[in-house]
């Protein structure tokens, strides 16, 4: 490993970065820093555990008299549970216990996902409380045996009937019972600027269109799973989970104990996408083992997946654009409905990206909800976003086909100064240079304007582009504990994530650069809810969360450092804002040969470690600046002309993201949102019986997402421009690659064929 | 799992024995088998394993090959005779499933495994007359994308999901049974039944009976054949339409065709009417095209798969243009 080696030669101290964020104070030292870890190709440090089987995840910690939970699921939308016959499941052999709403403990309902600070849960309907039902596939029973083979069985044997009330399970009809304004982030989503429909009316060009995205499920390879065990009053919960300090708080108030008696981890988690949240299957593991007094291991089936964990929401859009003869946008138009359970709180709302894609003079945009008895949906992989993208970018590209504009021109003539719609200036906005960029890599200048021209045998063959785009957040919470030791070795510890994106790795390499160390003397710690901090892996924040709370614990390191050096060292009187880590050390900035090491600040003190640990300060730069990645998303794609299969041939995401810090893992996270927009594009799809609201395809064999063929080369590039307002100049990546990624498609299939699908996912019935 | 008892047996004769129990399943490589047990879809007292019989393929004395029931997917595939004289037999076999399913699955279990209807599997939440007979059928009016429009009743849908099947049934497969009244050979097209009243019977198989082997006559000189999967995604997809087709012409007539579809009906769907309408006449796109129409006029489309009925008409008439193309 060159770098590595690279690290413990550095020529420049990296001096503290302020303490705060968003307020004009100098960029990060480290976004100019270009010669240590941060950026470079290092392979994830969990890589080697996982594929020697070492790690050890939610449904592998053994414990002594561990049982094995099975579920059982309604099979009515609504309704009440007429009789339930458990006698022959509790005489089957092995079983320790079965439990429904006659025997279940007294909980409360779990504090539904964004209605507090750490609130996790994916609904608030009472568990196993009573006998209503409330959604197809709500859980109705669940056994423990000693064996999950012995549980699965007297699963099979509990025999219930139902009384099935008037309910709602088709989307007509909740649209014809009447609809409300979403709500999104404390305020409804509904946005008006100028009269968008009269300019719409005047405009000299417009196109006006309706498109709709079907129910997605959410499939991580690692079904949820829990291994669950009570000491006393306090419970310990081994989770899957991208929130491990939201989960613990929020089974403390499930239970009614306190946040410090519920201890969670997450050491290893085999994908989130945003469903690895609470939902019912750990509180039911919980009250098991609290009735059965022994530890609890549920892992849900796939099948139990899709029941218990909500997915993406279905959406119907209409999109309007209207815009000069020179293609300058007049009016911008989204509006529609989504499908939304009433049991939570997340409209899919789809017109985030629109707010801040293109200058244009008036916009209306508008999230309307149609409630239905459902599985309560959630967040996937950039909500709103992934959908909303797909209207937008489509009917960009229907309004550039009848303008006679190249798609990537029309998208740069509309290039904002400043945010559209809220008026802030942009943090860090150069999708420009990445469309230039992409194009020129992509070989766009090949594309015929005319669809339908290119043809090779049976399949037709064109190119299409969309705008992919996701927000910076950086959430309030963050914090961090830094302990050095006297061999100079640094541990970081942060109740964060690792689900396979890469977030332990980069850390190191923030943190080694930052401290003057190697990786290996940097251990990051991370998926304890006894950590500090409270830090969602979610919307992409995870990245600049962590990353201001390791600033602010370096403040205290450097400033008790300091302290502990006194005046025998060669850095008496510095302060800490003039010193920055270098060579296993701290040196002067202006004077690096002024030195000295960790081992020697401590040994001298007679310490064997210092420990600090800090909050981060809030997320003020979110306040003063529209901050966003974006994306430049090109598509080759081959229809076949007899069939209409598609196959993608080639695909390239030029992106403009902030500074990269890890070359290797930031491309599989591309990649992987690229690959899983395929799938949105061309196959994702949840079957939902709008007779009685059942999932019919709740397995990997009948809800198809790409398999190896389906999936081409992606190429992947980045402009690792700074954010000169974010920690590390870095934005997180985790979602902006699903963005884009299915307008990009149908745009190609449009130029391959001529035909528009305006409706996901694009099969070939629809291109036949 | 409904707990069962399991035992493996030698050779045929034993199997027969022992499968001669009620509710005795015989258990091949297990990867359709072993998913309705899991499903509680099956629930066998007992399984028989006959992975363990014959795995063999021998030339026959007719020119043709017999192949051992318990030959796995890919052996079949691989094998050397059949990738040489019936290349259409090894398309069809690497078009279906995954390598890893391919490596376990035997052609017996192959030609008996079940649809993959999703109201038959769900066995709590779904009616259906062919896990439940007189229950009722919910995909007529559901999710019905992949089911048949061919050969289908009013109590069932669902299609035979096998690839390796369409190209047997198009290369006149003969399937060698033995059971507790003795042997006998049935062609592969006589062997599925359609579902009618009563979809819970899907095979003339009498009790007991074991599938020992299958026979290929032997190669048609002078033929060229193509296998033709159309599915949803490139790859590990059920075939929406599937075409098996074997093809000679003469001076611009067709002198020999044997057609079959898969992803269509109820059973491996020999195209009789489509032949019958090909031999001896010419072959152009247009006859191909007019060909298949005829195979289709006895379609029912379903609400969510009226497309079929184009596409099955599409791909035949390709595959037989592009094999015609092949004698010019």
């Amino acid at each position: 490993m060159s770098a590595a080696n690279n690290a413990g030669t550095l020529a420049a101290a990296v001096g503290l970065a302020a303490n705060s964020w968003g307020q004009g104070e100098r960029p990060d030292p480290l976004n100019r820093h270009k010669h240590g870890l941060v950026g470079t190709s290092i392979s994830r440090i969990d890589g080697p555990l996982k594929v020697q089987g070492k790690a050890t995840f939610a449904a592998e910690f053994l414990m002594e008299g561990l049982t094995y939970a099975s579920l059982v699921f309604s099979t009515i939308a609504k309704g009440r549970i007429a009789t339930l016959d458990a006698s022959a499941a509790e005489a089957a052999p092995g079983v320790v216990l079965v439990m429904t709403y006659k025997d279940a403990p007294l909980m409360k309902p779990m504090p539904l996902f964004m209605t507090a600070e750490k609130a996790a849960g994916g609904d608030n309907l009472p568990i196993m409380q009573d006998d209503q039902i409330h959604w197809n596939g709500q859980p109705i029973a669940l056994i423990l045996a000693e064996t999950q083979e012995q549980a699965d069985y007297a699963s099979s044997l509990i025999h219930a009937t139902f009384e099935a009330e008037p309910s709602v399970t088709d989307f007509e009809d909740a649209k014809r019972q009447g609809t409300k304004t979403g709500e999104f982030g404390g305020g409804p989503l509904k946005l008006d600027i100028g009269d968008a429909e009269a300019a719409l009316n005047q405009a000299a060009v417009s196109i006006d269109a309706e498109y709709s995205t079907p129910r997605h499920s959410h499939n991580a390879i690692e079904p949820h799973a829990a291994t669950v065990v009570w000491d006393g009053d306090s419970l310990v919960v081994h989770d899957a989970s991208q929130a491990v300090v939201h989960t613990a708080w929020s089974l403390s108030s499930v239970f009614g104990i306190d946040e410090g008696q519920v201890h969670v981890t997450s050491p290893y988690v085999g994908g989130g996408f945003g469903s690895k949240t609470l939902w019912q299957h750990q509180v039911l593991g919980a009250a098991a083992s609290k009735l059965s007094g022994r530890p609890v291991r549920i892992t849900l089936s796939r099948e139990g997946v899709y029941r218990m964990v909500g997915g993406r929401s279905q959406t119907e859009q209409r999109v309007a654009l209207g815009a000069d003869q020179d293609g300058h946008l007049k009016a911008i138009i989204h509006t529609g409905v989504v499908a939304m359970s009433r049991q939570n709180a997340l409209p899919e709302p789809f017109i985030l990206a629109t707010r801040g894609a293109y200058a244009a003079e008036s916009f209306k945009l508008h999230v309307e909800v149609a409630q239905l008895d459902m599985l309560a949906n959630t967040f996937m992989r950039a909500p709103g976003e992934a959908v909303g993208t797909f209207g937008l970018e489509c009917a960009m590209d229907e309004l550039a086909d009848k303008l006679g504009i190249d798609p990537v021109e029309l998208r740069i003539l509309n290039e904002p100064d400043k945010h559209p719609t809220e008026g802030k200036p942009f943090s860090s906005r150069n999708i420009v240079e990445a469309w230039r960029t992409g194009a020129q890599r992509f070989g766009w200048a090949k594309r015929s304007a005319k669809p339908a021209a290119i043809r090779d045998g049976d399949w037709l063959i064109g190119m299409g582009c969309a705008t992919g785009t996701y927000p910076y957040y950086r959430m309030p919470g963050g914090a961090a504990r830094i302990t050095l030791t006297r061999e100079g070795h640094a541990r970081v510890e942060i109740a964060a994530h690792e689900m396979g994106m890469g977030t332990a790795t980069a850390h190191v390499q923030v943190t080694a650069d930052r401290l003057g160390l190697t990786a290996d003397q940097v251990t990051f710690s991370y998926g304890d809810s006894k950590m500090p901090g409270a830090v969602l892996a979610g919307g992409s924040q995870q990245t600049a969360s962590i990353g201001a709370a390791i600033v602010a614990a370096q403040h205290a390191l450097v400033t008790q450092l300091l302290i502990l050096a006194g005046n025998s060292s060669p850095l008496a009187g510095l302060k800490p804002e003039e010193v920055g880590g270098l060579n296993g050390g701290l040196a002067e900035l202006a004077n690096p040969g002024r030195h000295e090491s960790y081992a020697s600040i401590l040994g001298r003190a007679g310490r064997d470690e210092v420990a600090v640990q800090q909050d981060a300060p809030p997320p003020l730069e979110l306040q003063n600046w529209s901050m966003h990645s974006y994306g430049a998303m090109f598509c080759e794609a081959r229809v076949n002309a007899i069939t209409g299969e598609t196959r993608i041939s080639r695909f390239l995401g030029s992106f403009d993201c902030g500074r990269i810090l890890n070359a290797k893992t930031a491309a599989s996270q591309f990649r992987g949102g690229i690959i899983m927009g395929l799938g949105l594009a061309l196959m994702e799809e949840t079957q939902f019986d709008s007779r009685n609201g059942r999932i019919m395809n709740p397995s990997l064999a009948d809800y198809h997402v790409p398999a190896h063929m389906d999936v081409p080369e992606i190429d992947v590039i980045w402009n690792d421009i700074p954010d000169p307002h974010t920690p590390m100049g870095a934005h997180g990546i985790g979602e902006i690659g699903i963005t884009g990624t299915a307008a990009a498609v149908a745009n190609a299939v449009f130029n391959a064929t001529g035909k528009r699908v305006r409706e996901l996912p694009l099969t070939l019935d629809k291109l036949m | 799992m409904t707990p069962f008892s399991y035992s493996r047996a030698s050779d045929a004769g034993q199997a027969v024995q022992l499968g001669a129990m009620a509710q005795a399943k015989y258990l091949g490589g297990g990867t359709n088998l072993v998913d309705l047990l899991r499903e509680t879809i099956e629930r066998p007292s007992s399984l028989v394993d006959v992975t363990g019989l014959s795995s063999s393929i021998t030339s026959t004395p007719s020119g043709g090959l017999m192949i051992g029931a318990a030959t796995t997917n890919t052996a079949l595939a691989e094998h050397r005779l059949v990738r040489s004289q019936y290349p259409m037999l090894t398309r069809s076999i690497v078009a279906g499933a995954s390598a890893q399913i391919r490596n376990m699955a035997t052609v017996g279990g192959n030609i008996l495994q079940r649809t993959r209807c999703a109201y038959f599997y769900d066995t709590e939440g779904s009616r259906c007359n062919k896990r439940s007979p007189g229950q009722g059928c919910d995909a007529i009016d559901g999710f019905n994308r992949n089911h048949a429009i061919l050969g289908t009743s009013k109590s069932c849908v669902a299609t035979h999901p096998s690839d390796m099947c369409v190209a047997l049934a198009a290369l006149d497969a003969i399937v060698h049974l033995q059971g507790p009244a003795g042997s006998r050979a049935i062609p592969l097209t006589d062997l599925h039944l359609l579902p009618d009243d009563d979809p819970q019977n899907e095979a003339v198989l009498l009790p007991g009976e074991l599938i020992t082997a299958i026979e290929l006559p032997a190669p048609l000189v002078g033929t060229r054949s193509s296998y033709r999967k159309v599915r949803d995604r490139a790859s590990y997809a059920f075939a929406l339409v599937s075409v098996a087709a074997v093809l000679a012409v003469e001076n611009g007539k067709v002198t020999d065709v044997r057609l079959a579809l898969g992803g269509v009906a109820p059973k491996p769907w020999r195209a009789r009417q489509s032949e019958n309408a090909l031999l001896g006449g010419p072959a152009t796109e247009a006859a191909f095209r007019s060909a298949a129409e005829a195979e289709l006029i006895d379609a029912v489309p379903l609400s969510g798969n009226g497309f079929k009925v184009e596409l099955a008409i599409r791909t035949m008439t390709a595959v037989l243009t592009s094999l015609a193309g092949d004698f010019s």
